[in-house]
């Protein structure tokens, strides 16, 4: 049974299979920069400038770009962790906001797990309380949340008899991630955004907690965004990828082709800086130069122009347009180089 | 002695830069001693690059610290012999720890946040370390702050040397904590995982400079970090570190390509990397082990698959089935 099938036999279902599970539309969020006489508003931080993508049923959207490149202001967007300054999030094909389905309904369908195990539980209750605290403000009889915590336990491979009474600062770092990961389960989602869920455990637990979450995919039936810059675990966990790069999309598709065939320079560099582990071939030269820049004064035209090397007139000019090679291509990217006419030299004609 | 080729080599002309011989970092409090370093013994050449490898809490950055003396004295207790230079680290006073850190031996960290004074400039931090040193003038510290903004390769380097640290990205913040350490020419430069708070594209950067920097001026570097991939780039030799010992070590292509140890072998068979995706991944069960009860015998044992009577009882010697490639398990030969 696929992930897009078993989603459809969920009755909470309501657009059908075809129906993505969540679309984002044009998305935004600027951080003021305060500052000076009176403290008005000096400079703006373009976190998430108008971002577009969805995620169908059942299938795990990967999210990579490097520091600063709005990956986790888009994730807390989705969660209305932070309010957008413009664009829309439809949920089944129900706009999320006034009118549409309400940020408590929202909330218990979209979970999220975050980087830091520790600070995301409470230090102070023992973590089967922690997991069985969300259902019971949501109503759910006490003695049933705790009962269900327990089982979470099991299902993440802590045994509850000796862990549920536990404290975190009594667990390392892969087993408060289990913990986070049993949490997120609790109200029974249909979204998990994991928001750099293994950047900050040690390679052999990373290894045991992705295969985790593969397990609990399949078994829970449920659809995840993950976010992260290790392209790496994305390209393991992935169906689809989306590359970004200072708050903006630069490219989107199914993993194969991402990884197999990027057409944005940016992409291509990316994958090329990720060390072999064969020291027989050793890099000779960084396959991009300098820092991303600052998202408070982006470059005009195409964000990354200043760090490419086939920049032409047209790239300072004109954003190019996030688009396909052919009709209703899967695969697009936001580069003049593979837009037809765009003016660039190299673009197809 | 057993461990003949890793620590002395009989036939080369120059001494070692670092020798270290059966080092143990021990952190005594009321509650509880934690081993974080169980006997650690290498040297290290001239010109040479020692990449330790290991996870969260396995000793190699208490190791990296106690070669400098940059724990906590009174908590800690340092045994065994630790010489840098020829000269004996642990029986150096505080003058001539302070002589020693900075000139001969330099040390890079992970957050150059935190390792670079907020309220001074790049420049006033760079000319700071060579006046201390050096004694030079402080219009000379100044000129080869300029130099060596170049030399890290940081562009407009002049206008740089006026910047706060908080001022920079992170890239130029690390290059500018390595142009502070290699103010004074170190023979011998320690690196605590520089590059891993660093984005993939940046990362690349600094450790190609890195190891550019290495050759042309020819340092010992030791390097710690968690990534196999970052030792496949850089190291001459790789140490691979298991609650506080070297459980493995040997040139760069042997114990990358061929590693002997269960917990090499598991952590690169672990560490996911392409065309595994919809593959289980070879996840090493367990974690590590407390270092305040440590088990007798293979620390590894409890997470082998491998795993014997003998392995839980007694502590595996180290083993040679190549000469320079070591491992201790008692599956190994030699």
């Amino acid at each position: 049974m696929t992930g897009t099938e078993a989603a459809a036999l969920d009755p909470r279902d309501r657009g059908g299979p075809a129906q993505p599970l969540l679309i984002v539309n044009d998305l935004k969020r600027h951080f003021p920069i305060k500052g000076g006489f009176l403290n008005r508003t000096v400079a703006t931080v373009q976190a998430v400038d108008g971002i577009s993508f969805s995620v169908m049923k059942g299938e795990t959207l990967g999210i990579v770009g490097e520091s600063g490149c709005g990956k986790s202001t888009t994730a807390r967007l989705l969660m209305r962790l932070l309010e957008p300054d413009g664009g829309e999030v439809i949920f089944d094909g129900e706009p999320v906001g006034p009118g549409g389905m309400a940020l408590s309904e929202m909330r218990r369908q979209i979970q999220m797990v975050f980087q830091d195990s520790y600070a995301s539980l409470n230090p102070r209750l023992p973590i089967e309380d922690s997991i069985a605290f969300a259902p019971a403000v949501h109503g759910v009889p006490k003695a049933k949340a705790r009962a269900r915590a327990r089982d979470l336990l099991a299902a993440v491979g802590l045994a509850p008899e000796q862990f549920a009474r536990r404290y975190p600062h009594e667990l390392s770092g892969g087993q408060r991630q289990r913990v986070n990961i049993a949490r997120a389960l609790a109200l029974e989602p249909r979204v998990i955004v994991l928001d750099e869920p293994v950047s900050a455990l040690d390679k052999s637990v990373e290894a045991q907690v992705l295969n985790l979450l593969v397990d609990l995919k399949r078994d829970f039936s449920l659809t995840y965004v993950f976010i992260s810059h290790d392209l790496n675990v994305v390209q393991f966990i992935s169906d689809r990828v989306l590359v970004m790069y200072l708050g903006q999309v630069a490219e989107v598709g199914p993993v194969a082709s991402i990884y197999g065939g990027p057409r944005h320079p940016y992409t291509r560099a990316l994958l090329a800086s990720r060390p072999s582990m064969d020291p027989a071939k050793r890099m000779t030269e960084p396959p991009l130069t300098g820092d991303p820049p600052n998202p408070i004064n982006p470059p005009s035209g195409c964000r990354f122009r200043t760090r490419c090397t086939f920049a032409e007139e047209v790239c300072a000019a004109r954003p190019p347009p996030l688009a396909g090679l052919v009709a209703h291509d899967a695969h697009l990217a936001a580069c003049h180089m593979a837009a037809k006419g765009s003016g660039h030299s190299r673009a197809p004609t | 002695m057993q461990t003949a080729t890793l620590t002395e080599r009989p036939g080369t002309a120059t001494a070692p830069l670092v020798s270290v011989r059966d080092m143990t970092v021990k952190f005594v409090s009321k509650d509880a001693t934690v081993h974080a370093v169980n006997g650690v013994t290498f040297s290290l050449d001239p010109g040479e690059v020692l990449v330790i490898l290991g996870e969260s809490g396995s000793g190699k950055s208490v190791s990296l610290r106690a070669l400098m003396r940059l724990l906590p004295p009174r908590k800690t207790q340092i045994g065994g012999t630790v010489q840098v230079a020829g000269q004996d680290v642990l029986a150096m006073d505080e003058a001539a720890l302070t002589d020693l850190r900075g000139g001969q031996v330099a040390m890079i960290f992970q957050e150059p946040m935190t390792a670079l004074d907020p309220v001074f400039t790049i420049g006033q931090q760079i000319a700071e370390t060579i006046i201390r040193h050096e004694g030079v003038s402080r219009q000379a510290a100044d000129a080869r702050a300029l130099e060596l903004l170049e030399l890290v390769q940081i562009p407009s380097a002049k206008r740089r040397l006026g910047n706060y640290p908080h001022e920079l990205s992170g890239g130029l913040r690390q290059r500018a904590m390595i142009s502070i350490a290699l103010a004074c020419r170190p023979k011998l430069l320690l690196a605590d995982e520089p590059t891993t708070a660093l984005d993939a594209t940046v990362q690349i950067q600094i450790l190609l400079l890195l190891r550019k920097l290495q050759t042309e001026l020819g340092m010992g570097v030791i390097f710690v970090t968690h990534d196999l991939g970052v030792a496949g780039e850089i190291a001459d030799r790789v140490a691979v570190m298991y609650a506080g010992r070297f459980i493995e070590s040997g040139p760069v292509s042997e114990v990358m390509l061929r590693p002997l140890h269960p917990y090499t072998q598991g952590l690169m068979n672990s560490t996911v990397h392409a065309g595994l995706r919809g593959t289980r991944l070879a996840a090493i069960p367990g974690a590590p082990p407390n270092l305040a009860r440590l088990p007798t015998g293979c620390a590894f044992a409890p997470r082998c698959a491998y795993a014997e009577d003998v392995c839980r009882s007694e502590l595996p010697t180290e083993r040679y089935p190549i000469p320079e490639h070591m491992a201790r398990c008692i599956r190994v030969d030699g």
